[in-house]
Formats: structure tokens, C-alpha cells, sequence
């Protein structure tokens, strides 16, 4: 039962875990302004609840959601309302957002809030709403709206919940130190999670670096009401990779382009499972998260409690930066985050680390060589892809050898770039192939539309075309008919005759018979 | 303040494409010590004579190619080539030899379809077999072992290298030769009346072979390549060899332990098929690549005209190889056949 399998390829890179002191929460405090984007569109969204100018008390409703994958979003404090305009907000292409901008009081006045007294005796709707409402999206990976993953049982039903407290990526201790100080919390929201789901089992996937987590997490899972497991696996990057996960614990893999339900499986990460207890139990909305702030160029590195909103900028202040070490700023870890190009963009619910290196312990790569085909690249990768391969076809724009070795399935964890002796930006190369995938596809389906529109378009106008032509040739004929009847005939005698002709059409139709 | 924009990951492991061609001329040292021992300082001097030579090439045609010389010369492939061109050539080979072979491995078989990383041939091989056809006299021309003959001093490697009309060295058909002109002898009184059989597999030779066995293990150690086409190419070898022995009767094509440990067996599986540019991409595919070596490397010395075939297995396998990608993809993630299983 507790057996645990292997995954192809992988890597080893220094852990530099000790350095955020995993197992300590520090508050990052309430800095002067929070700036809150309110979507993932551009746009003015009509959904906002509060105006400029407006006080709002923290847990106060600023912007409902607008549509099924979209979250609401709530005041991480209090303070009046500034300014709603488009911001930089953190995305690898330096994007801007519209932002709702929230002057700090400084008094932290919160409105009363109470969740369920009961939560096992509550309908999953109803938690699955109380969910949504709180603003709940996954703090992991891609920040996905937790309330639309519960409904996966409406599809199928589902056996099993994980919560991936893998955390393999180097650096961050946001999610080891969230499963050291609040263990039961952790415990108490997967349960809730599996009673939504319906699933029997809850399994919590801890890598084996990780020995104070697995602790509290065994202690905490003993006194749970129902299955769970807490399993201990090597460490190896990127173990913390969904589908990874799913074939280490249970040793079957996501099919391609298929998502973990259709294995009865629903993925979620321990902080999302503590702001579901947070939301059940206090009616909590989701307002702050943990940050792993670290990097040699902070000079107070730790896991920090930050409110959702805070400038980064005021975090580098709070850990005490030292800019002159330093050249890149990263959100996220160093395998996977995308390095920031300003600091003035702020915290959002998927921001678990800010790496902040020297360029000693990061440096600058250097110029990319030729690739020798080492194969390097391919022992790593952990979904047996063949990287070199991928990067000469990408290079070549090949889109067909592309999908045929399977480029989707890449999840873009830089294991191949790590190991790539030539210091090829591997990575680089396979999102641009990707977009560029998307695009060509994206223009047929357009092209396909237009086209369709197109020939919709000259069917019509045949058919309109074809019309017009028998009409007039029936007029035509009617004329002619005439003519051969009647001679000249006298135009008065006809219009009448014609008058006379439409009344009687006129009344048989009108004639229900 | 503005910081620097670079895709992830940020980080880097330890390994530079340098240090990998590093690595290989490293392991290169044990066989090369061994082939300096038994036949003595000719194949050192081919090797430091074909190395200047072929950064000197590399260099100027670079230079032709309008790119910088610098960060390619830096990465060591050029030396790789020409230390294994050099490893394979009959120690006290001319001048022009040794020179022919390597303006023929760094262009034809390097620079010709792009450099580093494009050529579809092994540029070793190339130049080996260029000078094969040609040269086929010079080529098959060996030095006797120590024991057997006089072991050559530095002055006459050198008066070898440079004025090869004066040299007369005292060259010996090696086992592998005597193998495939044996008419009549069975394999027992072959190796009783010819002494370059040696204990197994020919004097030197076989200590070479064992030597070169060594630095290819340490390679797979180290991570340099895996160990899927050596092991696949010499079980095959030894397979055909052992179907081949014919309880060693006069038509007998050898023991396994002979064909493992003569000519450049170890040497192919370590340090040729492994080149990875030219080889198969795959681990799947290498395993293929691999055998058919072994079996193209076992009929070319049994049946064949040629010393060794070691050169010709190898790039008639580097045709192969495009195609043996094609039918050797792994299973990607995700796209494993499922099966109905337990739960
Ligand atoms: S690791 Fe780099 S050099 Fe080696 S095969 Fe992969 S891409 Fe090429
Ligand atoms: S980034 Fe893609 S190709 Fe590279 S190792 Fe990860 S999954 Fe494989």
C-alpha cells in the first residue's frame, strides 16, 4: 500500500532550502498601498462592488467574479480605495491589468465573518459556493479557480484527493513550513475537500527532504476521520510536477492532453487546503498567503505571511535587499519562475517565492553552444520526451515532427536547459514553438470560420440570385402569355382586372379553409 | 529598478559541453598508455602531430566560414576527433597520412555539412576510411608488439612521422589478419604456432582492448553517455562470434573473447559508436544501433578484406540512423497504452 514508483528522468539541483529557514512564519506586515488586479482580462470588468474613494474593511467584497473562471476578490484590510487602473501585474511578458489600488489605514478593521458550525453536515453545493465566494484559486501552479476543479465529480466519480506538499522545486520552503506550523489545518481542509468530492482516500505526498513537514503532517493525519495516507518519496526534481506526483503515488499516468479526473484523482496544494478550512470553518475569504522570500541578495531570507496585493518592492525592503549584488529578480522558483523585470509589480495568489540571487550563485548563461546531441537533455526529462530532438524541429519550425514527438506534452520544467551542457535555453525555444502551434491553429480555425462564412455567404447570394431569376422569369412569361392571349390590351381594363385578382387572394387566404 | 529578463530555469548544473570533450580525452589515457606500452611512441606522436594539425584546420576553416575561432576551438570537439583518428592509425604512419586523414575527418566529415552537432558521420570514421581506400597498404601496416619485435625509441617514431622513406620498422600481421588467412588450422593449433595470439586475444592487444574497457566504464560512470549501445554492440558481437566459433574448427571465425578483445573492439564500443552526434538518438534506438554494429562489425572481419571494421559498421550504421529515430521514439508520458488494471 505505501509502496511508492519511479519516474523517468529528473534531476538533482542543490536544494538551497535551509536558506528561508523553512518552519518560521514572519509577517511581512501592512505596507502603505495594495494594489489588487481584479481579472485576467484587460478591460474594465462591470463586476466591481466599491468605488474610488470608497472605505472598505478588510474581508470586504471589492469585485465579484464575472463567469465561471473567474474568482472574487476581497479587501486583505482596511483602507479607502484610490485608484482602479491598468497596473504591471506579474506575467512573464511584463503585461498590465486592470488594479485596484487600496490605501492601508493601518488599523486592520475587519468585518465579522462565521463559517459553518458543521461542515460534514453541509451539502457539497453549498461548500463548493461558500468556496467560490472566499476567492479560493490554487496556490500552487497556474492559480486555477478551486471551486471549478470540485466539480469534477459531476463528470465522473472520483476515488482519491492529493494534496502535493512536494514543494521540488530548489528554494522554496512556502508549503514545508505551511505543513510544519499548521499541520491540522492542512488536514481539516483535505478533509473537507474529500467530502466534496466524495473521494475514500486522501493521500499527502511529501518528498523525503522534508523530514519536520512529514512529521507534523503523520502526527496530523493520524486523527483524521477518514483514510489518509502520508507518503514519503526521494527527492528529485520535478517530482512536484502534477502528473508526476499522480504516477509516483499511484503509479499510473495522466493520459495525454486528459486531466487527473480522468483518473478519479483531484490534485490540490496544502495552502489551497488550508484557505478551504479557513473559508468553511472562519468564512475566511482568501486574503494573504505565505511567500518564501530568499536569495543571497536579501539579507533576512524567510517564509513570510504576506497580504495578497503587497507590493514587491515593499517585500524586498522588509527582507533587506542588497541591489548591488544582484541582477534578476524571480517570481516563483528558479526552475520554473519567470524573472520580473520590475519590482513594482505586486503579490498575487500563485506568488509562492521571490528568489532574489547574486549573480555569483545564479550567474548569467553564457552564450548557447552547438548541440552535441549528448542525450543529456533526454535522460532528464521527465515525460521521455527527446528535448534535442524538439529543438531542432522547433528550430526549424517543423510543426508536423513537432507534434509527432509530442511537444504538448512538455511541461516546461527546465530539467533538459539544467543539464544541457551546450547551455541551450531549451525551454525558450519549445514555448515559442508552442505559441507558435497555437497561433497556426488558432488562424485555421479562423480561416476555417471565414471560409465557412464565406461559403455560407455565396450560397446565399446564389440562392438569392437564383430567385430573383425565376421570378423574373416568371413575370416574364406571365407577360408573354398575355401578349399572345389578349393583344393589345387595354391597360386600364387590366389594372382593375389585377385589383380584382389580389382581393380574392387576399380573401382566400384569410379563408381558414 | 530594472532587472534582467532571462527565461527560466535560472539555474544551471554543473556540466559544459568543454568539460564532456574533457572527459573523453581523458578516458582516452589507460588505452592510449596501453597502445604506448605495447607498440611503443608512435600513436602518442600521432596523436600530439594530428591534434595541431587539426586546430590549425578547425581554425582556418572557421575563418573561411566567417565565425569567430575562438568559442569552437574552445569546446575540445575538434581534438576528440582527431585523438580518435590518431588512436586508430597504425602507429608510425607518415606524415602525410596522418595528415590526409585528418583534413578529411575535420572538412568532409565535419565542417562540409556544418559543424559540431550536423554532421550525420562519424568525422573520425570518415577520415579513417578515407584512408583506408586509399592507403590500404600503409593502413594495414602494424607495428610488431613488444616481445615480439624491437620496440621503436622517440627519434624513430619521429624520423617515421617526417621521413618515412629512411624508416624501416618491423610491422607483424595481427591476430585478427592471421584469423581470416588461416586455411586449415584449427583455432587451438592457430593459437599454438602463431605467438601473437598471446593468452586470449592477441599479445597487447588484448591489454589495449582491456584498457580502453576501463575508460569507457568510467565515461558511463560519469554520466558521459549511457550504456546502451557499448553493451548492445558487444553482446551482439559476441553472440555472432560464439554461433561463428564452430568449436573451433579450421573455418572456426573466432572465440567471443577473441573478437572482444582484438583489434578496436573496445575502442568502437566506448569511443566510436558513442559519439553521439552521429548515433541513434534514443535509448531504444542506441540498443539497435549498437547490435547492428556488432553484427555488421563480426561479418565485415570474418567475411570481409579489410584489418578491422570497426570504421565501416559504424558509418554504414550512421546512414541507418535517421531511421532508426523514427521507429525508436520512447513512450512519452501520458501516451503509455492503458490498461485495465486493479481499482
Ligand atoms: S543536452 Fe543539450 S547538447 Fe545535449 S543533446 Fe540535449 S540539447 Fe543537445
Ligand atoms: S522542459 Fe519539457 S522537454 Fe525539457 S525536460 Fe521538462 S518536460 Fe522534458
Amino acid at each position: 500500500m505505501n509502496t511508492v514508483f519511479g519516474i523517468h528522468g529528473g534531476i538533482h539541483p542543490p536544494e538551497e532550502k535551509a536558506l528561508s529557514n523553512p518552519g518560521t512564519i514572519l509577517d511581512a506586515g501592512i505596507p502603505p498601498t495594495l494594489v489588487l488586479p481584479l481579472s485576467q482580462h484587460i478591460g474594465k470588468p462591470s463586476n466591481l462592488e466599491v468605488g474610488v474613494g470608497e472605505h472598505v474593511l478588510g474581508g470586504q467584497l471589492l469585485a465579484a467574479a464575472d463567469g465561471l473562471v473567474s474568482v472574487p476578490l476581497h479587501a486583505p484590510t482596511s483602507g479607502t480605495v484610490t485608484a482602479i487602473e491598468p497596473r504591471p501585474v506579474p506575467h512573464p511578458s511584463g503585461m498590465e491589468n486592470i488594479c485596484l489600488e487600496l490605501s492601508c489605514d493601518g488599523r486592520a478593521q475587519w468585518l465579522d465573518t462565521s463559517g459553518f458550525a458543521n461542515w460534514t453536515e453541509e451539502k457539497p453545493e453549498v461548500l463548493v459556493e461558500a468556496i467560490r465566494a472566499a476567492g479560493i484559486a490554487g496556490m500552487g501552479g497556474a492559480g486555477f479557480p478551486t471551486a471549478v476543479k470540485l466539480l469534477a465529480p459531476q463528470r465522473a466519480p472520483m476515488h482519491t484527493l492529493i494534496i502535493n506538499g512536494t514543494e521540488c522545486e530548489p528554494y522554496i520552503t512556502a508549503d514545508d513550513t505551511l505543513m510544519q506550523v499548521e499541520a491540522a489545518c492542512i488536514v481539516e481542509g483535505a478533509e473537507i475537500l474529500a467530502h466534496i468530492l466524495g473521494v475514500e482516500r486522501i493521500l499527502f505526498g511529501v518528498e523525503d527532504n522534508k523530514p519536520a513537514a512529514l512529521a507534523a503532517m503523520k502526527a496530523a493525519a493520524d486523527g483524521a476521520g477518514r483514510p489518509c495516507e502520508v507518503m514519503a518519496f526521494p527527492t528529485k526534481y520535478p517530482s512536484g510536477g502534477e502528473k508526476q506526483l499522480i504516477e509516483i503515488l499511484t503509479g499510473k499516468q495522466v493520459p495525454t492532453g486528459g486531466l487527473p479526473a480522468d483518473l478519479g484523482i483531484v490534485c490540490q496544494n496544502p495552502g489551497t487546503a488550508v484557505a478551504v478550512r479557513d473559508a468553511i470553518c472562519d468564512g475566511k475569504p482568501l486574503t494573504d498567503r505565505l511567500v518564501t522570500l530568499t536569495g543571497r541578495a536579501l539579507a533576512r531570507p524567510g517564509n513570510y505571511r504576506v497580504r495578497l496585493g503587497t507590493p514587491i518592492e515593499y517585500l524586498l525592503q522588509v527582507a533587506g535587499f542588497e541591489p548591488k549584488e544582484n541582477r534578476r529578480l524571480i517570481h516563483g522558483g528558479p526552475m520554473m519562475g519567470f524573472a520580473l523585470e520590475s519590482s513594482s509589480v505586486p503579490v498575487v495568489k500563485t506568488t509562492n517565492c521571490i528568489l532574489v540571487p547574486t549573480e555569483q550563485e545564479l550567474p548569467t548563461p553564457p552564450p548557447a553552444q552547438a548541440c552535441i546531441r549528448c542525450g543529456l537533455c533526454a535522460e532528464a526529462c521527465p515525460a521521455s520526451l527527446l528535448p534535442q530532438q524538439l529543438y531542432w524541429y522547433a528550430r526549424a519550425r517543423d510543426q508536423e515532427q513537432l507534434e509527432r514527438h509530442h511537444l504538448s506534452d512538455c511541461i516546461e520544467c527546465g530539467a533538459c536547459s539544467w543539464v544541457c551542457p551546450s547551455h541551450i535555453p531549451l525551454v525558450q525555444y519549445y514555448r515559442a514553438a508552442k505559441g507558435m502551434i497555437a497561433d497556426s491553429k488558432a488562424e485555421k480555425v479562423r480561416s476555417d470560420r471565414s471560409r465557412g462564412r464565406f461559403e455560407a455567404r455565396q450560397e446565399r447570394l446564389e440562392h438569392e440570385t437564383a430567385a430573383r431569376e425565376a421570378q423574373r422569369a416568371a413575370r416574364r412569361a406571365a407577360a408573354q402569355k398575355k401578349a399572345a392571349e389578349g393583344g393589345a390590351e387595354d391597360p386600364v381594363a387590366a389594372a382593375i382586372a389585377r385589383a380584382k385578382a389580389k382581393k380574392e387572394a387576399a380573401a382566400n387566404e384569410s379563408d381558414p379553409s | 529598478m530594472s532587472f534582467l529578463r532571462i527565461t527560466s530555469p535560472h539555474g544551471h548544473g554543473p556540466m559544459t559541453t568543454t568539460q564532456v570533450m574533457q572527459m573523453v580525452l581523458l578516458a582516452t589515457l589507460p588505452g592510449v598508455a596501453a597502445l604506448t606500452w605495447f607498440f611503443g611512441p608512435g600513436t602518442l606522436i600521432n596523436i600530439a602531430f594530428g591534434g595541431a594539425l587539426a586546430l590549425a584546420c578547425e581554425y582556418l576553416v572557421l575563418r573561411l566560414r566567417n565565425r569567430e575561432p575562438t568559442p569552437y576551438l574552445k569546446d575540445y570537439s575538434v581534438l576528440v576527433t582527431s585523438t580518435l583518428l590518431c588512436i586508430a592509425l597504425p602507429p608510425y604512419a607518415p606524415w602525410w597520412l596522418v595528415m590526409t586523414g585528418i583534413l578529411a575527418a575535420v572538412i568532409l566529415g565535419k565542417h562540409v555539412f556544418g559543424g559540431l552537432g550536423y554532421n550525420p558521420f562519424n568525422p573520425a570514421m570518415v577520415g579513417y576510411v578515407v584512408l583506408l581506400i586509399s592507403f590500404p597498404l600503409q593502413m594495414s601496416s602494424w607495428q610488431a608488439p613488444r616481445g615480439l619485435g624491437d620496440m621503436p625509441g622517440l627519434s624513430e617514431a619521429l624520423t617515421a612521422l617526417f621521413l618515412p622513406a629512411t624508416y624501416d620498422g618491423v610491422t607483424m600481421a595481427t591476430p585478427l589478419d592471421l584469423l581470416r588467412q588461416n586455411k586449415g588450422l584449427l583455432m587451438e593449433d592457430l593459437y599454438q604456432q602463431t605467438p601473437q595470439f598471446g593468452q586470449w586475444a592477441g599479445v597487447g592487444w588484448e591489454w589495449v582492448n582491456i584498457a580502453f574497457l576501463a575508460g569507457g566504464l568510467w565515461l558511463i560512470y560519469r554520466g558521459i553517455f549511457t550504456w546502451h549501445a557499448p553493451l548492445a554492440m558487444l553482446v551482439m558481437l559476441g553472440l555472432c562470434a560464439a554461433i561463428g566459433f564452430d568449436s573451433g574448427s579450421s573455418e572456426s571465425g573466432g572465440s567471443p573473447l577473441l573478437h572482444w578483445l582484438s583489434g578496436a573492439t573496445m575502442f568502437g564500443a566506448f569511443f566510436i559508436i558513442t559519439d553521439p552526434v552521429s548515433g541513434a538518438t534514443s535509448n531504444r534506438g542506441r540498443l539497435l544501433f549498437g547490435a547492428l554494429v556488432g553484427i555488421l562489425l563480426y561479418l565485415i572481419r570474418v567475411h570481409g578484406n579489410y584489418p578491422d571494421a570497426v570504421a565501416f559498421a559504424v558509418l554504414i550504421l550512421n546512414f541507418a540512423a535517421p531511421f532508426i529515430d523514427q521507429y525508436t521514439q520512447p513512450t512519452t508520458y501520458g501516451h503509455r497504452p492503458i490498461k485495465e488494471d486493479d481499482e
